[in-house]
């Protein structure tokens, strides 16, 4: 049922609205599993498995989920770090799959990340200088009797002293390391930034000056973020929008505050009473998820969060839910939000599916007796 | 890092003299710890209060490295009551976790080596170890049994080639030695029962990576709990696990502590995660206890400005603000800490006595205890800290 619907498509024509910068439209990710004798494929692991969003020019989109949800697949995906599967990413509407490698190296600059750990992401070998001004040389963003100047600025406008450029990294603390990402991607001028788990490995007061960073930052140059991050806290200060990811999937998506004081989807409600509240007298009021995510190269059949969802039904385990907007702008793919027709198409669905079920059972047991 | 560009590098001459120094010292103290073997009466003390089960007492640790001596703790002193939760609270680097090391004697040695203080912990019957001194026999006897551990990393903690119930049997094994092969069993998976593991018999015989990182969190405080130790470590014990399963762990351990009755102590940086299950905070910074008292004075009344700057520069949910609060500057390098109170180049409510002595501890209400001199005032001094010099030992 999901597929006769996602054909139309939430995003119908969006890529064609200049107010949204980048427009994913289901894209999918799978990694083969290969045997070890021969190298044949022998099942998928499905990372992303259909993710359809839009994020608009000048705004943040976060996106949650537990680790192993695919988060991090589909901000390299979309970079075209690695091949898709299925799917079209467009960035100011262009196709970024469709372009060839001489289009997508003009593209490049446009597109920036900053990684998670600043520990592994510079190389040791270079001075700092030479870091954040290797790609501005390479894509000629200034002539290169003003190529000094400008570094120096960047690195001002991320709060890195000028003696910084002739350092090596190994000198610098963590939250410093993570400016001097932060300047390497800043310096290309891009219109949007990748930011995968960009705090997470720093402490609590260096997190809050690196997140006053970004966010200065993206009132001056009027940046576009992708923010990935496991941290809901985080996510909620510097989001305009959330997208919520469970096993591969999008369960719900959503400007922040509507998400954060309403969230639709039973996923989105655990997840959200976990968050550890600084206030000894606040009564947590957490909902215990059983189990952990399932394993994604074996995901459950219909609805993927079935077997660890408190309303799950019947229709829950056969079919698959689709991702639809129940509010203005709040996006959830959970059955309890369906409509009548949806829901006769469900239960449609799962009596199939059982009927297939048993039919396969039979056969098994006929097969054995001969 | 500093403006002075040659301070991250040693010189060969500065290098050898480190490193004849370091041998000097750490053959000493190693030789000490060897006389103590012998005699009890070195390391058994009194308690200052029966009702405490570990007091640390200007405990100073200290790890001879090759830039220099590195005081990762000096000079702190908090207890952990009966039946209650201590959080101890810090950065990265501020030594909460070479505090829990201490008392459990594991440090790495001879580079780190505790040079001063005591650390008691309760007997039980009048009298205390004073775990600085005791003898690797007799400790032995205490971790795993009366105090055990429950580390960061499940994943790495849990030996991958012995089965779950084997690892959970040997520490019961251990400290039992004339319990039965069928008891030990029963013993293990009523453990792994309690600990919230549904399919116990299956667990019992599979290995750690069969588990998921929750399970195997799950398991690793089963073995704590296994000889129902009166003090649990607990170092960060949600940190590797995701928002979901922190959950679950941290309702199994509030539940358990109800149900077993002993004090646990945990060490963290995630300020929510405190709140939720402390009684008392103990916040470090540096080496250094800046402030402790109970739950309710820490989070509803913080003095210490690095406790408050802490409390605003952490983004809550539901509480919207324009700009988060941040702390300027970094933590001071630990092989060259300034004789000022070390958080002052980075405060913003500073005062002229800053610059003086570091700051003692001070008592501003029963429970609350600050090391600031905003709270100065002669009566309520308790004390200052009392540090060892390294080159005197």
């Amino acid at each position: 049922m999901a597929e006769e619907i996602k054909k139309v498509g939430l995003l119908e024509g969006a890529e064609n609205n200049p107010d949204n910068l980048l427009v994913v439209k289901n894209l999918k990710k799978y990694f083969p599993i290969k045997s070890s004798f021969f190298k044949m494929t022998v099942g998928n692991v499905k990372a992303v498995d259909g993710v359809s969003f839009a994020i608009k020019r000048g705004t943040t989109m976060g996106l949650v989920g537990e680790s192993g949800c695919g988060k991090s697949t589909i901000g390299r995906t979309i970079l075209r770090l690695q091949d898709k599967t299925e799917g079209e990413v467009y960035f100011n509407g262009k196709d970024l799959f469709a372009l060839s490698k001489d289009e997508l190296r003009k593209e490049r600059p446009n597109i920036q990340i900053i990684f998670q750990d600043p520990y592994s992401s510079l190389s040791p070998r270079l001075p700092v200088g030479e870091i954040i001004g290797e790609a501005v040389r390479e894509h000629k963003i200034v002539p290169p009797e003003e190529f000094d100047d400008y570094i120096t600025r960047v690195m001002e406008a991320c709060g890195l002293p000028e003696y910084a450029k002739s350092r090596y990294p190994h000198e610098f603390s963590g939250g410093q390391r993570q400016r001097i990402c932060i300047a390497r991607a800043l310096a290309l001028n891009p219109d949007f930034i990748l930011c995968d788990e960009p705090v997470s490995a720093l402490d609590v007061s260096i997190q809050a000056q690196i997140i006053n960073l970004l966010r200065s930052l993206q009132k001056e140059f009027g940046l576009t973020y992708l923010f990935i991050s496991h941290d809901l806290s985080v996510v909620e200060h510097i989001s305009d929008t959330v997208g919520v990811m469970y096993l591969g999937n999008m369960v719900e998506f959503a400007p922040t505050e509507t998400l954060f004081k309403n969230p639709l989807h039973p996923y989105t409600e655990a997840l959200f009473s976990a968050i550890p509240i600084p206030d000894p007298d606040y009564q947590m009021h957490r909902i215990i998820l059983e189990g952990s995510i399932p394993s994604p190269a074996n995901p459950p059949k219909g609805c993927k969060f079935h077997t660890r969802c408190r309303k799950c039904m019947e229709i829950c385990k056969y079919a698959d839910p689709n991702f639809k907007m129940v509010e203005d702008e709040h996006f959830v793919a959970c059955h309890l939000y369906n409509t009548e027709e949806e829901n006769k198409i469900a239960q449609r669905l799962t009596e199939e599916a059982k009927k297939a079920e048993k039919e396969e059972a039979e056969n098994q047991k006929n097969g054995k007796k001969k | 890092m500093s403006e002075n560009k040659h301070t991250s590098y040693i010189s060969g001459k500065e290098s050898r003299r480190i490193t004849k120094f370091n041998r000097k010292v750490t053959k000493k103290l190693e030789s000490e710890r060897a006389n103590a073997n012998k005699d009890p009466q070195l390391y058994t003390t009194k308690m200052k209060d029966e009702n405490n089960v570990v007091e640390f007492d200007n405990v100073c640790t200290f790890f001879f490295t090759e830039v220099g001596t590195v005081k990762a703790v000096d000079g702190i002193s908090f207890e952990v009551p009966k039946n209650s939760t201590v959080g101890v609270v810090g950065e990265s680097g501020c030594g909460k976790s070479v505090t829990s090391l201490s008392l459990m004697q594991l440090l790495q040695r001879p580079t780190g080596q505790v040079v001063g203080g005591e650390i008691r912990f309760n007997k039980g019957d009048g009298t205390a170890y004073n775990i600085v001194n005791t003898p690797n026999s007799i400790m032995e006897q205490i971790r795993g049994n009366k105090m055990s551990m429950i580390f960061q990393e499940p994943m790495t903690s849990l030996n991958p080639v012995f089965r779950i119930g084997d690892q959970v049997d040997e520490a019961i094994i251990l400290h039992n030695p004339d319990m039965s092969e069928e008891d030990v069993k029963a013993r293990t998976l009523e453990l792994l029962d309690m600990v919230g593991i549904a399919n116990k018999e299956g667990v019992y015989s599979m290995y750690p990576h069969e588990l998921s990182g929750g399970m195997r969190q799950r398991v690793m405080i089963a073995i704590a709990l296994a000889c129902r130790p009166e003090l649990i470590i607990a170092d960060e014990p949600t940190t590797a696990l995701d928002v979901t399963i922190q959950a679950q762990i941290l309702d199994l351990l509030e539940n358990l502590k109800k149900k077993i009755g002993s004090s646990i102590m945990l060490i963290t940086h995630d300020l929510g995660v405190v709140a939720g299950m402390a009684d008392y905070v103990v916040v470090m910074y540096a080496g250094r206890v800046i402030e402790k008292g109970t739950a309710d004075d820490i989070f509803h009344h913080p003095a210490h400005p690095y406790t408050i700057g802490l409390m605003k520069s952490k983004p809550v949910v539901g509480k919207k603000v324009e700009e988060l609060y941040n702390i300027p500057g970094s933590v001071p390098n630990p092989v060259n800490m300034p004789n000022y109170c070390y958080f002052r180049d980075r405060c913003e409510m500073q005062c002229d006595m800053c610059s003086g002595k570091y700051p003692p501890s001070i008592k501003i209400s029963d429970t609350h205890v600050v090391s600031c001199y905003r709270f100065y005032d002669e009566k309520n001094v308790i004390e200052y800290p009392k540090t060892v010099n390294p080159e005197e030992l």
